[in-house]
């Protein structure tokens, strides 16, 4: 149904906020790396922290910017698309969004320019103290936008007046049931996607350039942060399940690809949901794996999806992201514990492993992404759990306008996600190959800085 | 209790007034900057972006503040202007977008990319004048639709590019020097005119599409009253023109004047605007008080709004402070 206005609008909204959220989920622990090397620097570092600042300190600059042009967009996006949200919840996700921009984007968009090119007009400390601000900035972001996602999953601390959704307890709006999982989850989730990101480009230099010692350097730091986080993950992960167990159910029903409530669930490690028959093909389970994943005891009763009506999330879409989430979280845990193995063991990376952390080098986007969809496609059909449907929030803009804009944002972002990722790949070449900041580009057009931003 | 009288949604509509004219002429010297790019040589290009590079960033959030307000103090009319406004406002995000990227991309990237993006730069922020405009004219008109209407959004459009292209020129004169410097001066003198003509077309045209707002200008004594906004408008133009010509016969004085009253010509326009639409948010239809979010909402954000703003206020003059004087070509520093 391709001149459906709600999936037209789902589709539109989906592709924006899939798009941003793949640069805050570099960016977000990227800062942080980022004040770590700077301090370092600050304290008389190494020749290689410089190097490697430099170039980290534009993939920064470039990816913050693709965030911020994407969010904006989805600040409007909200309006646009989804009218009814603002009518009836407006009320709780409006201060949310509006503490948001007041802590958070303002700090973070305005140190980032000290951060940037104030190194010559302000002190040492000062230059510090700005790449400190800005990432309290891109982690206040992250607490307030993944405040009301969690909301919008787990809603607490609110009263009904006439249709609409007036917060009667702050404390619980923010805090709500699904928060403290969901913002460790993201976090740290942030934080394997730019260790990954950092080891993959690092482990590209190496290929071109052996013993480069920067991007040495910068692979161990990728892989020690990639080693330590991947366990807490799992650990995290494994709660936030449990979490969405009791808040959820149907969420976990349709992950889990349970049709009947039943006691001993299977893990199911692959199957095809049949939506029209209710029930699974091609299925390959572990017997009472789900479970004893899910309620620690072998024969726990989990329920399945006939308990909820038509009000559960199609089973397809969130049956299959969540596989592609855990597949590519167990092949970041092989590698980084690989490569954690060898620098124990041998202090160095052998030269075998390095196009394995290449082409790794964005696993942290597919992982993020696949998870992201889960999360969402499981809060179907509601926007607000249990409260509001996502149809009753859809725009009257006539189907034929969301179409031509839908298209016109899939072409610039695919645009923008290649430029991305070739301009990455170019950087981090330049830079190993010993010219990434020398005047050699256009004709010496570019001042020596241009190279900068 | 004093925070029981506040009147807080006149307070948001004042603050989001403020953050919509803080937007306008902040990012609008940006967005002119990037009108007048194609006008620049190779060089000059890179200096005319170093010169907004550290600021534009900041000054792209005002919009998210702006209509982020919209969003928390007034979402019954959030949902409404901005599905009213789908086109035009998805036309100023692809051009945000990519004028936004540009800065990164115009200068990482390589071969003719460079120059595609230098492009899309200039296409960008052209693009985000003229969709601002429409914006304008959409709400001044009620979103009214028609080929007049169609035409006055336009002419609102083109007008607010010429407004912002005078921004850009005079801040350039400014922070550049020699010969770039010399060009903003020449630019400057073309977009004073050309702002000051689009000011009286969309004064002359705007009583005639809504004709409350013909009422609220033209009815005795209310005219009287009023006729110091036109006349003030018309003395910062002639002003702007003056200093203008005056710098380029070589004075060096008063660089900044030029801008100053460029920034005044926006605020006269601004409340001259303020008082016709007065008060309501979509015309004749809502006001900002029936738009109003609930006032535990509104007290939340307030209470929020009131310790950081000023902070906000504190580090952004802080910023400006530190790339103070004539701009250098960006640096990391190395």
């Amino acid at each position: 149904m391709i001149a459906d206005p709600l999936l037209l609008a789902r589709a539109q909204f989906g592709l924006n906020i899939a798009f941003h959220i793949l640069f805050p989920s570099i960016t977000i622990a990227l800062a942080w790396v980022l004040v770590y090397l700077r301090v370092r620097i600050g304290g008389g570092g190494d020749a290689w922290l410089a190097h490697a600042y430099r170039l980290w300190v534009k993939v920064f600059a470039l990816s913050f910017a693709l965030g911020v042009v994407s969010g904006i967009t989805m600040s409007f996006q909200f309006g646009t698309n989804w009218p009814g949200f603002m009518n009836k919840a407006g009320n709780i996700a409006g201060p949310l969004l509006g503490y948001e921009v007041l802590t958070a984007f303002f700090l973070e968009a305005t140190f980032l320019g000290v951060m940037l090119f104030g190194r010559d007009r302000v002190p040492g400390w000062m230059h510090t103290a700005s790449a400190f601000l800005v990432a309290i900035g891109t982690s206040a972001s992250a607490f307030w936008i993944l405040a009301l996602n969690s909301w919008m999953q787990t809603p607490r601390g609110f009263e009904i007046i006439d249709g609409q959704l007036h917060a009667a307890d702050w404390w619980a709006v923010i805090f709500n049931p699904s928060f403290p999982y969901r913002l460790a989850h993201m976090m740290i989730a942030s934080g394997l996607t730019a260790a990954f990101l950092i080891a993959g480009i690092s482990a590209l230099q190496l290929l071109r350039r052996p013993q480069f010692e920067p991007a040495r350097r910068m692979l161990r730091v990728g892989i020690v942060i990639a080693a330590v986080l991947m366990p807490v993950q799992i650990m995290v992960g494994d709660l936030h399940g449990l979490n969405t167990l009791e808040h959820q159910p149907a969420k976990i029903a349709a992950i889990e690809g349970i049709w009947q409530t039943e006691r001993g669930a299977p893990l199911l490690l692959f199957a095809m949901p049949n939506g029209k028959e209710r029930r699974n093909d091609y299925a390959i389970s572990i017997p009472r794996g789900a479970s004893l994943i899910l309620t620690h005891e072998l024969d726990g009763e989990l329920k399945g999806l006939n308990e909820f009506g038509d009000k559960h999330p199609p089973v397809m879409p969130v049956f299959w992201s969540f596989r592609v989430m855990v597949g590519v979280g167990v092949l970041m845990l092989a590698l980084s514990w690989l490569g954690a193995w060898y620098l124990l063991r041998r202090r160095e990376i052998p030269r075998r492993l390095l196009p394995g952390f290449a082409a790794m080098a964005f696993s942290g986007w597919v992982a993020v992404l696949a998870g992201w969809l889960t999360a969402e496609i499981g809060r179907q059909p509601y926007v607000v759990y249990g409260v509001i449907t996502t149809a009753e929030t859809a725009s009257d803009v006539p189907a034929p306008y969301i179409a031509l804009t839908l298209v016109s944002y899939l072409v610039v972002y695919t645009l923008l996600l290649i430029s991305y990722m070739v301009v990455l790949t170019q950087l981090a070449l330049k830079e190993a190959d010993g010219n990434g900041h020398r005047q050699t580009s256009p004709a010496a057009l570019q001042p020596a800085g241009a190279q900068g931003r | 209790m004093i925070a029981m009288q506040l009147d807080l949604p006149l307070i948001f509509m004042v603050l989001m007034g403020l953050a919509i004219l803080a937007y306008v002429i902040l990012d609008g010297f940006d967005l002119g900057v990037g009108i007048l790019l194609p006008l620049a040589t190779r060089e000059e290009q890179d200096m005319m972006v170093a010169s907004i590079g550290p600021f534009w960033d900041a000054n792209e959030t005002w919009l998210v503040l702006g209509v982020g307000i919209l969003l928390v103090a007034f979402p019954h009319a959030h949902g409404v202007i901005l599905s009213s406004l789908y086109l035009e406002v998805a036309l100023m995000l692809i051009a945000l977008i990519l004028r936004g990227v540009a800065f990164e991309f115009r200068v990482k990237a390589s071969g003719w990319h460079q120059e595609a993006w230098n492009r899309l730069f200039f296409v960008g922020s052209l693009g985000a004048a003229i969709a601002q405009g429409m914006m304008l004219a959409g709400v001044i008109t009620g979103f009214r639709e028609g080929v007049f209407f169609v035409a006055f959004r336009l002419l609102v459009g083109v007008g607010l590019a010429g407004g912002y292209a005078l921004l850009g020129s005079t801040w350039l004169v400014i922070k550049t020097e020699n010969d770039l410097r010399a060009r903003a001066l020449r630019w400057g003198i073309f977009a004073v005119t050309l702002t000051a003509a689009g000011v009286a077309a969309i004064s002359l045209a705007t009583p005639f599409v809504h004709g409350g707002i013909m009422e609220k200008w033209f009815s005795w004594p209310r005219f009287l009253w009023l006729a110091p906004l036109p006349l003030l408008t018309a003395a910062a133009c002639a002003g702007i023109l003056v200093s203008l010509i005056r710098l380029r016969r070589g004075s060096a004085q008063r660089e900044w004047l030029p801008f100053v009253l460029s920034v005044w010509v926006f605020v006269f326009a601004f409340a001259g605007l303020a008082y016709s639409l007065f008060p309501y948010l979509v015309v004749d239809r809502i006001t900002f008080r029936e738009a109003a979010a609930a006032r535990e909402s509104l007290m939340f954000v307030f209470v929020g709004a009131c310790v950081v703003l000023p902070v906000i206020v504190a580090y952004t003059v802080f910023s400006y402070r530190v790339f103070w004087g004539k701009a250098r070509s960006l640096t990391y520093g190395e």
